[in-house]
């Protein structure tokens, strides 16, 4: 088990590794636009060919590859952080807070979280640079995606509220505080190293949907989401084999993370 | 044995009869339910095909010739300087449901359609000035439609009026087109069967239309839409994108057809609205006619029509797109590239380079946001090619995309943008439907709307020109005063025009008689005279 994990860790390191050596493996960069190369085949000097405005597809592979591969944890792990204050806070007072937290989380789970993402989106300055464009698309999907992982939170430190050795720890006279950091947070780190790991294929799918709408990562900055976006004309993929690469490179990170969260899950 | 034999041949004929009424329902696809059957109320795409294709009006536009051409009515004449028109009408023309046709059927539909209480969209067109609109009926075949004011192009709006029945049952049902609605079933399909009344005939003497049904499938995606088309399960196609027109042309190069450019157009203006929240520096680069013409000359319209449209457009010089013969001003040129050229302009007016990074007079740095609506691939791409074309001039351009009704938002409250990429879709070739985009009063004065009086002398010399156009009854003199409109926008570049689309269609080889024009609806204006033939034949 131990060594499919390392290899799944591998991939991903090797993926991610690659992406940070864009400017050596891809040096044309994701937005110089080639125009007199519209669409070409994979050749020597564009590995996978360009896309329709001329630019180095492989390049702008490697540089989705880093953002979704760097904000995505990044959302995954302020989802979780949230969702763990709350979770916990719901979790361990019990009572009318954890009704009250339930209710809110209820409240938020019902919103259309989408249509508050454009909402809010659209209320951004417009002169943004790109890259703190992405930064922010991505700390929106993390601040509107932790409700459904608080209520996993809240549910395991109800049960180890409730468990024998937090009881003992009570009755030997441990202060609320120390139950929490002592006995409650090594407990349900197993959940949250879980939910972090749930999370970062959720977010890297969110932005595709985003970028769906035309709504994810501005130009000229790819994401993996982007980049699927423009094979939404299917009925050339036949003869262009090569512009599945993004599909791949998803599908081989999601898979690896799953991979590493099925294990980390088999542990606990 | 003869019995089976009987039997056989029965089946044969059931068989061939099933096969030819199919073979003669044209199919193709609407891409919204019609929001309504009520011919005086279209507002929509949808309900516009159904109106085209079951209503029956006093004078056509032929959308190959550009000319008026009678219909209901035999022949008509404007006078009063535009204030009243005469039409007499056909003999022994009858609605779908018998009802005869007359005199007071077309005085109904102009009451009902001036009937404030309506609400009409085409009413609107016919409100030249404050005050009544009369008809007089002389005979059952004559009928003098007069108004409180000269409307121009008065002729020409009876394209888009369909004649009702003052008498029948059946209500605004009863038409006088080549088909009526026989089916409807919201979000899936629509069915219209050949108007038995249809008064036309061809050159041969034949009924019109050829066709003896026409299925309209809705059908939203595009995609979905093309692929029914691969498979040969709708007919006709009426805009088709630039990289589908390709794919399909080496499907079968028959199928596709580029009729030219379109009268849309596609461009790009900045924010000059006195009020508008953007920093007053900004609003200052944007009010300088220097700042708008090098920007519009740093941009590759060439690459743009090559590249995002395929060679499937046109490089464009002003409003009007040269599909539009007679308004259409031939002095003008598209804008060349030339970033020498712009950068001159820039400097002589204060901005310099100071690294990669241009600045102006001021020390700041020139960059801007182009705000653009999200799910558009063309539009996106011509943002991108924009943003590294002025790149190269030290620029620097973000590129936002929102949806649409936030960017209407923007665009029409609150104003908070500084420029903004996107089409205007023409349907009418008269400069008239273009008023409230040329008057400076206008709601569609995107760059600075609404004016409560015109901000730069020459607005106000637009405003002038597009009163005067108005009220002129020559044509001539009509032409000459919108070609100084067209030559007044192109060098103060208010709206910096990028291209003209083509229009481009995909017909199947099945399909007989149809021949696509840039002017919607481009593939069936001429749907009586089309037909169809079985696959067989067809191959």
């Amino acid at each position: 088990m131990k060594r499919v994990s390392a290899i799944a860790i591998g991939v991903i390191a090797i993926i991610f590794v690659c992406s940070l050596g864009g400017s050596v493996f891809a040096p044309a960069g994701h937005a110089k636009q080639f125009r007199e190369n519209p669409n070409s085949p994979p050749s020597s000097r564009f590995l996978l060919g360009t896309d329709e405005l001329g630019r180095d597809r492989f390049a702008r592979l490697l540089f989705a590859t880093r953002v979704s591969l760097l904000l995505a944890p990044a959302a995954a792990a302020l989802s979780t952080l949230l969702a763990a204050l709350v979770g916990t806070v719901a979790g361990f007072l019990g009572g009318l807070w954890e009704k009250l937290s339930m209710v809110a989380i209820d409240v938020f789970l019902s919103l259309p979280w989408l249509f508050l993402l454009i909402t809010v989106r659209a209320m951004l300055p417009l002169n943004l640079s790109p890259s703190l464009s992405v930064v922010i698309t991505f700390a929106l999907l993390g601040l509107l995606g932790w409700a459904a992982t608080a209520r996993v939170v809240c549910a395991g430190v109800r049960s180890i509220r409730s468990s024998t050795f937090m009881l003992n720890a009570r009755a030997f006279g441990c202060s609320p505080q120390r139950l929490v950091a002592i006995q409650l947070i090594p407990n349900i780190r197993p959940v949250l190293q879980a939910q972090f790991l749930v999370s970062i294929p959720t977010f890297i799918l969110a932005e595709a949907n985003l970028s769906m709408l035309g709504l994810g990562v501005p130009e000229p900055l790819p994401s993996l989401g982007g980049l699927i976006v423009e094979l939404e004309n299917f009925s050339t993929l036949n003869s262009q084999l090569w512009r599945l690469a993004p599909v791949a490179v998803l599908a081989l990170c999601v898979g690896a993370l799953q991979i590493v969260k099925g294990i980390n899950e088999a542990q606990i | 044995m003869r019995r089976k034999a009987l039997g056989y041949a029965l089946s044969v004929c059931v068989l061939l009869v099933i096969e030819v009424s199919a073979a003669s329902q044209l199919r193709f696809c609407l891409h919204s339910n019609p929001k309504t059957f009520n011919p005086l109320m279209v507002d929509d795409d949808a309900s516009e095909a159904v109106r085209y294709l079951t209503g029956g009006v006093l004078v056509r536009l032929n959308r190959r010739s550009q000319l008026l051409e009678p219909e209901l009515a035999s022949s008509w004449r404007v006078s009063g300087n535009g204030r009243s028109i005469t039409f007499t009408l056909r003999k022994g023309v009858r609605f779908s449901d018998g009802t005869p046709f007359d005199a007071n059927d077309v005085a109904f539909t102009m009451k009902s359609l001036m009937d404030p209480a309506l609400h009409s969209p085409i009413g609107d067109a016919f409100r030249s000035a404050q005050g009544e609109i009369a008809t007089a009926t002389s005979g059952d075949s004559k009928v003098t439609i007069s108004f409180p004011a000269a409307v121009a192009g008065l002729d020409k709006l009876f394209d888009q009026v369909a004649i009702v029945s003052s008498r029948s049952p059946m209500k605004e049902r009863a038409v006088l087109g080549p088909f009526t609605v026989s089916e409807y079933k919201a979000g899936s399909y629509l069915v219209l069967q050949r108007n038995p009344n249809y008064w036309k005939k061809d050159g041969a003497g034949h009924p019109l239309p050829y066709l003896n049904s026409i299925r309209l499938d809705i059908e939203q995606n595009r995609e979905l839409e093309l692929n029914r088309f691969r498979r040969g399960e709708i007919q006709l196609i009426n805009a088709v994108d630039a990289s589908a027109f390709d794919q399909l042309k080496v499907q079968s190069s028959s199928a596709a057809i580029d009729a030219g450019p379109s009268l849309d157009s596609e461009e790009m203006w900045f924010n000059q609205v006195p009020d508008a929240p953007i920093p007053a520096y900004k609003r200052a680069w944007f009010q300088q006619k220097e700042f708008r013409q090098a920007i519009s000359s740093a941009i590759n319209r060439d690459d743009l029509v090559r590249i995002v449209f395929h060679g499937h457009a046109a490089s464009a010089a002003g409003p009007v797109s040269p599909a539009n013969r007679f308004w259409f001003n031939s002095n003008l040129k598209p804008v060349a590239f030339d970033p020498t050229a712009a950068t001159k302009l820039l400097a002589h007016n204060g901005f310099h380079m100071d690294g990669s990074i241009l600045r102006d007079g001021e020390g700041h740095a020139v960059e801007f946001s182009i705000l653009t609506n999200s799910g558009n691939t063309s539009r996106n791409r011509m943002a991108a090619m924009i943003q590294q074309d002025l790149g190269a001039l030290g620029i620097k351009v973000n590129i936002v995309t929102l949806d649409f009704p936030s960017l209407i938002e923007r665009m029409t409250r609150t104003f908070a943008y500084e420029a903004c990429l996107l089409g205007l879709v023409n349907t009418d070739l008269d400069p008239n439907s273009q008023m409230n985009i040329w008057l400076s009063s206008g709601e569609n004065h995107q760059w600075n709307p609404a004016q409560t009086s015109p901000a730069t002398a020459w607005e106000t010399e637009c405003d002038r020109l597009m009163r005067a156009q108005a009220s002129a009854t020559n044509l001539q003199r009509r032409k000459q005063i919108f070609d100084r409109v067209q030559e007044l926008v192109a060098e103060q570049q208010p709206f910096i025009y990028l291209v003209h689309k083509n229009s481009l269609s995909a017909i199947a080889n099945t399909v007989r008689g149809a021949d696509p024009v840039a002017l919607s609806p481009q593939t069936y204006w001429n749907i009586e005279r089309i037909s169809l033939l079985s696959e067989g034949a067809a191959k």
